[in-house]
């Protein structure tokens, strides 16, 4: 399943977390695609389904309701944070996809069908993912409260295939924003993990 | 010491990075409602209207709860200070912009968010006074409440105007320091859920839970053992969750009324005026050295803003009276009344912006004096407290001066301002000096050693990132002997024993204190059964030769455990409550940690625009306990520093007299792209004095001085000095 | 945020009657929308999803590039072609926003981005574009972020996007789908002055699709630059900003394009400028006189005369890297 994703020389086999997930949701994602949904009255709930880290979540939504508010109060997934709701803080990041958004902008009518990865979806079997490893060990976080959106942001960034160096890593870390001021050690950690490829 | 100083991965590292942490609106309670706080659009006045007709008719609602029809709060709503002075929806008066004045309850976030923004509010304004500079014919002293004590306004040491006279150079400036707001990543939070009439528990984003429970229980008068408060993890503080603020009642008071559990977040914008912030200083500093550079008066005087209706003063002055070697030292806080929610004390309260002032007015008169910066500062080293004539507990300054100089490389600072660049930008070097009380409050600690040998030590303190958790279980860990993993340190509950405010630096002081002396009573009642155990092998050795290493208790050859011991006394923990408190021994002191902070810029010359490429700051903050933790820390501070310096400004519209830069994009936190190198050392000091733990404590330090080190490097840089801060790129033009 | 319906537009004529509905908005990244929507400044009723339509590829020409409406900021700025032969606007998108919102922020979404005034954003205020007629507290407010070009007495709010400021000097063209058909926009026409009306922003009649835009390839467009200045390093709004491209030749200049951000209510560009520069030599002092006429009509207010200045010398900038990368 991942034989595709072996040979980029990133170790994106590492960063993939639950490829196969990807994949089928990549699936998932292209039969959904071109469908539209016929209208609807105000406030009518509308039905979608979710492949939240592997899991196929078939939801019935308030159209207002964000991606980020059904995690946390309908999903009990509140691994990802709310810092301002308003796309200027970066603690909502999940992957859509494989790719780094702000879950407070986006409404989760509008992900039916894709797949999202959250903080909690990267733990395999008891075993922490590279890039939370690195977090932990650089001590890369105090509070922790940003903390699951910029390791979910860093394996997003390095998917990108930014990091070659310093700078490199400090812009593209940039739409995470740390209160507490453990820049230097997250840059750390991103660096630890770039090596590894 | 086995495990204290070792810089341990943190105990909740691995909760933290999976996101199994849960925070405190994110505990889950069944049949919770939502409830979203109103705030006042104005800045003085009083309420005329609520309309909450259409925000009723929305489907979910629960209820508008106004001034109106809000219960009537039985007690007390405010005690000593810090508490503050809280608006519950009492009354109708408006004090300050963004004030709670009603909550909507609806069974869906989205609902309740809604419906409060359908409550329609009519207020009578009046016209805001919001800014120093407009009331200082109004401002008046009041004393200071710092570090858990009370302090004098003022101070006066010599003549500081006869100094004046007598100097060869003389600065005379005026600095000022913006309002600023703490701006956590987690917003304030609060679930109330009341379990009986008179017996509620709170979820609490706080730093301090007793304080929660002690304002619950008295604006409800109902007994304090009646409210159980706990918080288990803080996404970030830094003293806003340090008092609990207005909605903390409401979530209460708004739980009782619909019968049902609530939870209460702030919005982000919410968060700027409701829940503190520093205030804006104003502050003269007036300094008088001879040729030489040696100090003949030192003067500095701040003024900062407090509310109508409570009182917070910015300490900016105190530092001054302890750094520098002077015979003539003058301090003077004065606070002015306006119509700004209450400010509250903010990393490094008065030290990070006092420092900014004398630190920069140090450089300024080094500047006049053709003298090198820290040539200055070491020609007026204090090798005892200059106001107070003791001697420091411990300082290491020195030390922090001259390795911090060869690590960031002092030397090659150009003397001459502007004469030096990189890749066609100004390259500046500056440095200060950095300063913070060693604060220590009482603080108590229950610690069990079980069956199996393992230990249990509570107290009610928090972790804020700190590293709570950690440290406390190797302080606790050494102290019985024990290898580190077989220690379980838990803290965030009011029902554990009573541990000061995490603030203030006082946390690894304070609890550490108490932990180490719970910990070495609960290994001396261990040790004290099994040598009189005619069942242990250590029976009648004497207490004193018996030695404790990895939960073995070892005296002349002869050997016992701690799980035995518990296990030949009945199986049942064993148990040992203590506290630790400042002794006479401690006011001897003048107990202050200290520090050196370097800073390099690069300004671009046409647009103004400053990086902080380099910093380095060497502090002495008694025992590390753990490096790793404490590093971080100190990091965490420094990179405040350039927020503080270059960015952060909580700007208020004048006539609205509201703080209109309320959101992380107007209001500036510094992001990743704005931190450059950041490095924090230690030099650590054995300090007898300060503390049983030996700690000084270093939440506030790293900040201490290190936005007058970067407004120095600008002055080197560009020649241009910046005395209001933020240094923005306009202001470099 | 009030109750919406959501809709999923299957195709692009759906998607326009649809959003010829009353209260109807366009959906794409969300990311000026959705945040708008919760602060209950912007309130459609319904919201027409245009993010699964097959709007978003980037379509390099001969004669330039055509950028599909629903081409996320991120894709734009990393396409090969537009680093090559638009530098300046994938500059200008990677100095926008954060790689998060840029990954879902489309093309046709920045066009149409909302100014970031803190009235606009705040129901405690008076806002004339948010409630017309009601007043506006900015002008005689904290106005280091407004505008100093094109303001009105009704509106001095400030245009935020930085891909504007350098589709506006490429000279970018806007293709629309609309009931009564197709047409083209030159990007100069796209954004309203406020005048007496600041409500209305964009010329787009109710249901009009913005489908792709159009950049036209050029020696000049190939040597743009984009220079912006802002208090945070990264993730923050400009200060001021310039995008310009030069075709010097024979030490002269040949073409001059430019246009300003951070100091307009629309994406600026000064014609007068621009012809100023053609046929002089590309130095300091001719940049710095093209620059005085470009701010010739500027008017400050208390917090933001520094904007003037900070303008010129970032245009100044940006004519210089241009004219070094001649």
């Amino acid at each position: 399943m991942n034989d595709n994703h072996s040979d980029d020389g990133l170790g994106r086999r590492e960063f993939l977390v639950g490829g196969a997930v990807i994949v089928v949701a990549a699936c998932a994602g292209s039969q959904a695609r071109r469908e539209g949904t016929g209208p609807s009255a105000p406030g009518e709930p509308i039905e979608i389904m979710l492949l939240v880290n592997g899991e196929r979540r078939a939801l019935r939504v308030d159209p207002r309701t964000t991606l980020l508010d059904l995690l946390r109060e309908n999903l009990g997934l509140t691994g990802t944070k709310k810092g301002c709701d308003m796309g200027q803080c970066g603690a909502c990041t999940v992957l859509a996809d494989g790719v780094r958004i702000d879950s407070c902008l986006a409404l989760a009518a509008q992900y039916d069908g894709r797949s999202i990865t959250t903080i909690e979806g990267l733990i395999k079997d008891g075993t922490l993912h590279p890039a939370q490893e690195a977090f932990l060990q650089e001590d890369a976080f105090q509070c922790g409260y940003c903390t699951p959106g910029q390791i979910l942001s860093c394996i997003g960034f390095l998917h990108e295939g930014g990091g070659a160096t310093e700078m490199e890593i400090r812009e593209g870390m940039s739409g995470n924003i740390c209160r507490c001021g453990a820049y230097p050690n997250i840059v750390s950690a991103v660096r630890s993990l770039r090596g590894r490829a | 010491m086995k495990s204290v100083g070792k810089p341990l991965v943190r105990i909740d590292g691995r909760a933290k990075v999976t996101g199994e942490a849960r925070y405190s609106y994110e505990v889950q309670v069944p049949g919770a409602a939502y409830a979203v706080l109103v705030t006042s659009g104005v800045a003085r006045g009083r309420l005329v209207e609520i309309d909450t007709s259409a925000a009723e008719r929305e489907p979910g609602v629960l209820a508008i709860i106004t001034p109106r029809n809000a219960i009537r709060l039985p007690g007390k709503l405010h005690g000593e200070p810090p508490d503050r002075v809280v608006q519950a929806l009492q009354d109708d008066r408006i004090l300050f912009s963004n004030q709670p004045v009603a909550v909507a309850v609806a069974d869906t976030l989205e609902r309740a968010t809604h419906a409060a923004l359908l409550v329609r509010v009519r207020a009578e304004a009046e016209p805001p006074s919001i800014r120093v500079q407009d009331a200082l014919d109004r401002a008046f002293p009041h004393d200071i409440v710092a570090g858990g004590r009370k302090q004098e306004p003022d101070s006066a040491h010599g003549d500081a105007a006869r100094g004046m006279r007598e100097a060869d150079a003389r600065i005379e400036q005026a600095y000022e320091v913006p309002p600023e707001t703490h701006s956590p990543m987690e917003p304030h939070a609060t679930i109330a859920l009341w379990n009986a009439p008179d017996r509620v528990t709170l979820y609490d984003s706080s730093q301090w839970v007793f304080a929660v429970r002690n304002k619950i229980a008295n604006a409800f008068a109902i007994p304090k053992e009646n409210v159980h408060v706990m918080t288990k993890f803080v996404g970030g503080a830094f003293g806003c969750k340090g008092s609990p603020w207005s909605h903390v009642i409401i979530a209460a008071l708004a739980a009782k009324q619909v019968g049902r559990p609530v939870k209460l977040v702030l919005t982000r914008q919410q968060m700027f005026g409701m829940v503190g912030g520093r205030p804006q200083t104003v502050q003269a500093v007036a300094l008088g050295a001879k040729k030489d550079g040696q100090l003949a008066a030192l003067r500095h005087e701040s003024t900062s803003a407090t509310s109508r209706f409570d009182v917070f003063v910015e300490a900016a002055a105190l530092q001054a009276r302890h750094i520098y070697a002077c015979p003539n030292i003058e301090t003077k806080h004065r606070v002015v009344r306006l119509d700004i929610g209450t400010p509250t004390f903010m990393r490094a309260p008065g030290e990070s912006s006092g420092s900014f002032a004398l630190e920069s007015a140090m450089d300024e008169l080094a500047h006049a004096l053709a003298l090198d910066p820290l040539a200055l500062r070491l020609k007026n080293y204090a090798e005892i407290d200059p106001s107070e004539g003791k001697p420091f507990s411990s300082k290491s300054l020195r030390q922090c001066y001259t390795e911090g100089a060869r690590r960031f490389g002092w030397d090659k600072r150009p003397a001459k301002p502007r004469s030096q660049t990189r890749e066609g930008l100004l390259l500046g070097m500056g440095m200060a000096t950095a300063s913070y009380p060693a604060n220590f409050s009482p603080a108590s600690a229950v610690a069990r050693m079980l069956p199996d040998g393992s230990a249990q030590v509570e107290s009610g303190t928090i972790d804020l990132g700190t590293g709570t958790y950690t440290v406390m279980a190797q302080v606790a860990a050494d102290a019985l002997g024990l290898p580190y993993e077989k220690v379980r340190f838990d803290l965030g509950d009011s029902e554990m024993p009573e541990a000061p405010i995490s603030a203030g630096s006082m946390t690894a002081a304070s609890v550490g204190s108490a932990v180490l002396l719970t910990c070495g009573a609960l290994r001396e009642k261990l040790v004290q059964l099994a040598v009189a155990d005619p069942a242990s092998p250590l029976h009648g050795a004497r207490t004193e030769e018996v030695r404790v290493e990895e939960g073995r208790l070892a005296a002349q050859g002869r050997s016992d455990t701690y799980a035995d011991v518990v296990r030949r006394a009945g199986e049942k923990p064993i148990e040992v409550r203590s506290k630790a408190a400042p002794g006479e021994e401690r006011k001897k002191y003048t107990n202050l940690a200290f520090g050196a902070q370097f800073a390099e810029v690069l300004v671009d010359p046409d647009l103004g625009s400053v990086r902080v490429s380099r910093m380095v700051g060497v502090f002495a903050p008694g025992r590390v306990l753990n490096a790793r933790t404490a590093r971080s820390q100190l990091m965490g501070g420094m990179v405040w520093g350039i927020g503080m310096a270059l960015l952060e400004h909580s700007v208020y519209d004048e006539k609205l007299g509201r703080i209109m830069s309320r959101d992380l994009a107007d209001y500036h936190v510094p992001g990743n792209a704005d931190v450059g190198v950041v490095e924090p050392y230690f030099i650590e000091e054995q300090d007898e004095h300060v503390n049983p733990a030996g700690v000084k404590g270093v939440g506030e330090l790293g900040l201490c001085g290190a936005a007058a080190a970067i407004a120095n490097a600008v002055f080197n840089a560009t020649g241009r000095r910046i005395r209001t801060l933020p240094i923005t790129p306009d202001k470099l033009l | 945020m009030r109750q919406i319906a959501y809709q999923r537009a299957g195709s692009v004529d759906e998607a326009v009657q649809a959003a010829a509905q009353p209260e109807a908005a366009f959906l794409a990244g969300g990311t000026s929308l959705v945040d708008l929507m919760k602060l209950e400044v912007l309130n459609p009723a319904r919201v027409v999803d245009v993010t699964r339509l097959d709007l978003s590829r980037i379509e390099p020409r001969a004669d330039g590039i055509r950028l599909g409406a629903t081409a996320t900021n991120s894709a734009v700025a990393a396409h090969p072609e537009v680093k090559r032969r638009f530098p300046a606007l994938s500059q200008a998108l990677l100095s926008g926003a954060s790689p998060q919102l840029r990954n879902v922020a489309t093309v046709a979404g920045n066009l149409m981005q909302r100014t970031r005034c803190a009235y606009y954003r705040d129901l405690a205020t008076r806002c004339n574009k948010r409630s017309p007629g009601a007043g506006c507290d900015a002008i005689e407010g904290w106005t280091r972020m407004h505008a100093i070009l094109g303001g009105s007495e009704q509106c001095i709010a400030l245009h935020p996007s930085d891909m504007c400021v350098a589709l506006a000097a490429l000279e970018a063209t806007i293709h629309v789908r609309g009931q009564r058909g197709e047409r083209d926009i030159p990007f100069g026409d796209f954004h309203l002055l406020p005048g007496d009306h600041p409500e209305r922003e964009f010329a787009l009649e109710p249901g009009e699709l913005v489908t792709w835009v159009f950049v036209p390839a050029t020696a000049a467009a190939a040597r743009s630059r984009y220079v912006k200045v802002r208090d945070r390093i990264s993730y923050a709004f400009a200060l001021a900003s310039c995008a310009t491209a030069l075709e010097v030749a024979n030490g002269r200049i040949r073409v001059a394009r430019m246009a300003l951000g951070g100091v307009g209510t629309k994406p600026w560009r000064s014609l007068e400028a621009e012809r100023m520069l053609v046929g002089a030599t590309p130095r300091a002092e001719t940049f710095r006189r093209a620059a005085d006429v470009a701010l010739r009509d500027a008017r400050p207010r208390r917090d933001n005369a520094f904007k003037v200045e900070l303008a010129k010398r970032t245009m100044i900038r940006a004519l210089t890297l241009s004219a070094e990368g001649a």
